[in-house]
């Protein structure tokens, strides 16, 4: 039995109206990988807040090494040698690695001893970074590793990761893995957080569960199966997605030899995408985080423009129409980023169920808001999936992730659009409202719609795509029938690889 | 130690009480600087802000002359208030103003002296032709060359008043009394007079047109899609984007209105208080109108309020000339205070201010 690192006693957090922590208790070895699982909203974030200073806790206390430790401030956990890498990047576009890693220290020292060092710490733990780069140029992948390594430099003897894998394809997960292993091998303590139990059963010692703020259990990951993990997370047995057989219907949506450049400067342009739907079908596209998603759903949704002949919808060609004419026509569409571009944060549901409605329910006429109908609308769109708010008057951002994403997504669905494009349609939603939306996309595909589902989160497009394609650097792959598709041949896909595949198919 | 903490959400209390706690402060502030001038603080806030309609000797005077002032504040900020709303900055309504009053006079000194009905309708279209045209400088540059139509509507008041100066000058000037700059006086060009429509209370053509526009306003804010996509432009781009908004027509359109709105404000003063097309005839309405557009709180009814008490402003501050000597400069010192304090208040609609024990980062 190696000695105790970190030791947590009683730990509880409250906020007002919820209790974020519940008396958790548990403690981490000396080097080893302990996994932190749970649901959104189980209270992981708040308790690695607490141990690395950014939250103080109401009751319970820490010791690191047998020492009391209770950090007011981050710079404190790292002084004691607690380093964290976050899920959401803090790093500058417009400056180059070493300076990155700079601006996170203390007391850097000069840039050329800092990226000579970069250097060698990133060669000896396996994660390849030149110091001279521009962030703004990095992958997901490898701004990942800026975060990592200068976590490194710190010596770190408890490192902190929150969901890394989520940015990652699955070759870059092997690599992190074997990093961690390495690190943990030398000493290195891993807090890792996680709700992908297949990862935690490879990689973690021991896993600690919560849920509703309280630790349900403290065991070995590779002891149980995934679904016995599963089941301790949520509390209840889920059930997967129905997918019924369904015939397949005509082409429904067609994008030909597509290049469309991107409205953002750090953006991914579309390069030479095709790709047809067929209505009954549900189009998996998967990739890593920045590699033209957010792009893919803009030109289909008709926010970026096209010319006009290179998309067409039911026949009719689409790619000079905006996003209301294309609406009208029949296709739907739900972004990513759900405040501030699938919904207005300080706008009620009402008025966030007129901004896609409108132009399918007929809630304006002659430009005239018939704000009772409005109501009405995101009154059904509440009660059918089951979005957890006081009324129709709440504001947007008033709601948690996961019932704003129902509504949303819900809101689309509700205007039973003949072709529906998704992006991210799960995401930082709880396991039960992930599951409700998924059914709801697969139902809707079940009524003759076409679906497409860009998403990042593979277990969930092998659920319920029906073909399989993955976006790499603005292009798409193939389009392959998702059944026996292997998780590795979607990694050569997401990679790129399956595009040379073509290439050469392509040329012969 | 004092730290600023973000509300959840912004204090509805505080957005309704602090344009009044700001008239207050301005009050306060202004009540010293006339102390330091040496003048009676308390005599001077009353002449200024209750004399011109509650004294009996100068109500009788200045009560019509209340709404004078304030039509064109409320016709002009009603238009800025819907393109703020839209974060589309119009400061430049001073230049719309002045070319809707040229384009209006311009009608009516085309038809002189000749009668006819129709002349006066003519000069309302022409006076928000101008207006409307000089916004579209800043409007196509900006869709069409991203240019910053804060500068650019700014800057073209400086053009507008060097036309304005030519035209009392040049084309405009009366060949009646040559030597003298300035056009005819349209007050005696009965087909041309926007006179008062009721005796002795200052109500005319202007201040229906300011009633109009407030209720318009009202309606598109509320009731019609193009109110509700100025509304999702200016809180999130993104998302009009995606309800369909398009952003180079919504700065049109924005730029439009308030530009055109602003015309005829001149043109209804160039008609009627004014009378005639000079050197001297801008008077600082456009800007005030940027002040009263945000002391009511870019809504229609709050502009009402805010461009009363901002035309109440311009007859005190012509009272406290008149009676205490006061520097004429001191009336433009209070509206900035009034826009200073409001925006200095107004951080705590959002931020909430917390004492916390020892240090932290």
């Amino acid at each position: 039995m190696r000695a105790t690192l970190l030791r947590l006693e009683g730990l509880t957090k409250a906020y007002p109206g919820v209790v974020a922590n519940d008396d958790v208790s548990f403690q981490i070895a000396e080097g080893q990988v302990h996994a932190l699982l749970g649901e959104n909203g189980a209270g992981k974030s708040t308790l690695v807040k607490m141990i690395y200073g950014l939250v103080q806790p109401d009751k319970g206390q820490m010791t690191l090494r047998g020492q009391p430790f209770a950090p007011s401030q981050p710079s404190e956990a790292r002084r004691n040698g607690v380093a964290m890498v976050f899920q959401h990047f803090s790093l500058f576009d417009a400056l180059d690695v070493a300076e990155n890693v700079a601006l996170g220290m203390e007391n850097p020292p000069p840039l050329r001893d800092l990226a000579a060092r970069i250097r060698s710490v990133s060669e000896e733990y396996g994660l390849p970074l030149d110091p001279s780069r521009l962030v703004g140029e990095l992958s997901a992948g490898e701004r990942q590793r800026v975060e990592i390594v200068r976590c490194l430099l710190q010596e770190p003897k408890l490192l902190i990761m929150d969901e890394p894998t989520s940015v990652l394809t699955p070759q870059e997960v092997e690599i992190l893995f074997r990093t961690l292993r390495q690190l943990s091998a030398e000493g290195t303590a891993i807090l890792y957080i996680s709700h992908k139990l297949e990862e935690i059963r490879a990689l973690c010692d021991e896993a600690t569960i919560l849920r509703g703020g309280k630790k349900v259990a403290t065991c070995d990951p590779r002891q149980k199966s995934a679904s016995e993990l599963a089941e301790l997370m949520v509390g209840q047995v889920l059930t997967p997605p129905e997918k019924p057989p369904r015939p397949m219907g005509d082409v429904v949506l067609q994008v030909e030899n597509l290049s469309l450049r991107s409205n953002n400067p750090f953006g991914t342009s579309l390069k030479d995408i095709s790709f047809s739907l067929r209505a009954g079908e549900v189009l998996g596209i998967a990739g890593v985080a920045g590699n033209g998603q957010d792009e893919l759903l803009l030109m289909l949704s008709g926010e970026l423009l096209a010319p006009s002949a290179q998309v067409t919808l039911k026949g009719l060609p689409v790619g000079h129409l905006g996003p209301n004419a294309r609406r009208q026509i029949g296709l739907a569409s739900a972004p990513e980023e759900r405040l501030g571009h699938a919904a207005a944060p300080d706008m009620s549901l009402t008025e966030n169920a007129l901004l896609s409605g409108v132009a399918r329910k007929g809630l304006a006429r002659r430009g005239f808001i018939d704000w009772p109908g409005t109501e009405r609308f995101a009154q059904e769109v509440i009660t059918r999936f089951d979005v957890r708010t006081p009324g129709t008057h709440v504001l947007a951002r008033a709601l948690s992730g996961g019932n704003l994403q129902k509504f949303v997504i819900g809101r689309e669905i509700e205007l039973n659009p003949d072709v529906i494009v998704v992006n991210q349609p799960t995401w930082g939603v709880d396991a039960s409202a992930a599951a409700t939306i998924r059914q709801a996309l697969l139902d809707l595909a079940g009524k003759g719609a076409g679906v497409v589902v860009i998403s990042q989160d593979l277990d969930e497009l092998l659920e319920v795509a029906d073909s399989f394609a993955a976006l790499n650097e603005g292009r798409l792959s193939r389009v392959r029938p998702a059944k026996g598709l292997t998780v590795e041949e979607i990694g050569l896909m997401m990679g790129g690889a399956g595009d040379m595949h073509v290439a050469h198919e392509a040329s012969a | 130690m004092i730290r600023l903490e973000k509300r959840k959400e912004p204090s509805k209390f505080w957005r309704i009480a602090n344009p009044f706690l700001a008239v207050l402060l301005t009050m306060l502030a202004g009540g010293i600087m006339f102390a330091m001038l040496g003048k009676d603080p308390i005599t001077a806030i009353r002449l200024i802000f209750f004399d011109p309609i509650f004294s009996d000797t100068f109500g009788s005077y200045s009560r019509p002359q209340l709404l004078i002032k304030s039509a064109p504040l409320i016709l002009i900020a009603v238009g800025l208030a819907i393109g703020f709303k839209a974060n589309i900055w119009n400061i430049g309504a001073e230049g719309q103003y002045i070319m809707g009053a040229l384009f209006g006079a311009g009608v009516a000194l085309a038809f002189f002296p000749q009668p006819g009905w129709y002349i006066f309708p003519l000069m309302i279209i022409a006076g928000a032709f101008g207006g409307f045209l000089w916004a579209m400088i800043p409007a196509i540059l900006k869709t069409r060359f991203n240019t910053n139509e804060i500068l650019v509507s700014l800057l073209l008041v400086y053009v507008a008043e060097r036309i304005l100066a030519a035209m009392s000058l040049g084309l405009m000037r009366n060949p009646d009394i040559p030597g003298f700059p300035g056009s005819r006086d349209l007050r005696r060009y009965e087909a041309a007079y926007n006179s008062e429509l009721i005796a002795n209370t200052g109500i005319h053509w202007g201040v229906v047109a300011a009633l109009i526009a407030v209720i318009f306003a009202y309606v598109m804010m509320t009731r019609h899609m193009l109110g509700y996509h100025v509304r999702l432009a200016g809180q999130a781009p993104r998302a009009a984007r995606f309800g369909g908004v398009t952003p180079a027509r919504l700065v049109v359109v924005c730029l439009g209105i308030s530009g055109a709105l602003a015309g005829l404000a001149g043109m209804f003063e160039v008609s009627g208080p004014g009378g005639q097309v000079r050197i001297e005839f801008a008077s600082g309405y456009g800007f005030t109108a940027i002040i009263v557009a945000f002391l009511g709180r870019l809504n229609p009814v709050g502009i009402v309020l805010a461009g009363l008490l901002l035309g109440l402003t311009y007859i005190g501050g012509e009272l406290g000339q008149m009676m205490l000597q006061l520097p004429s400069a001191s009336i433009q010192v209070f509206q900035g205070m009034l826009l200073f304090f409001l925006l200095a208040l107004d951080f705590q609609t959002n931020f909430r201010l917390r004492l916390t024990k020892g240090a932290r980062a």
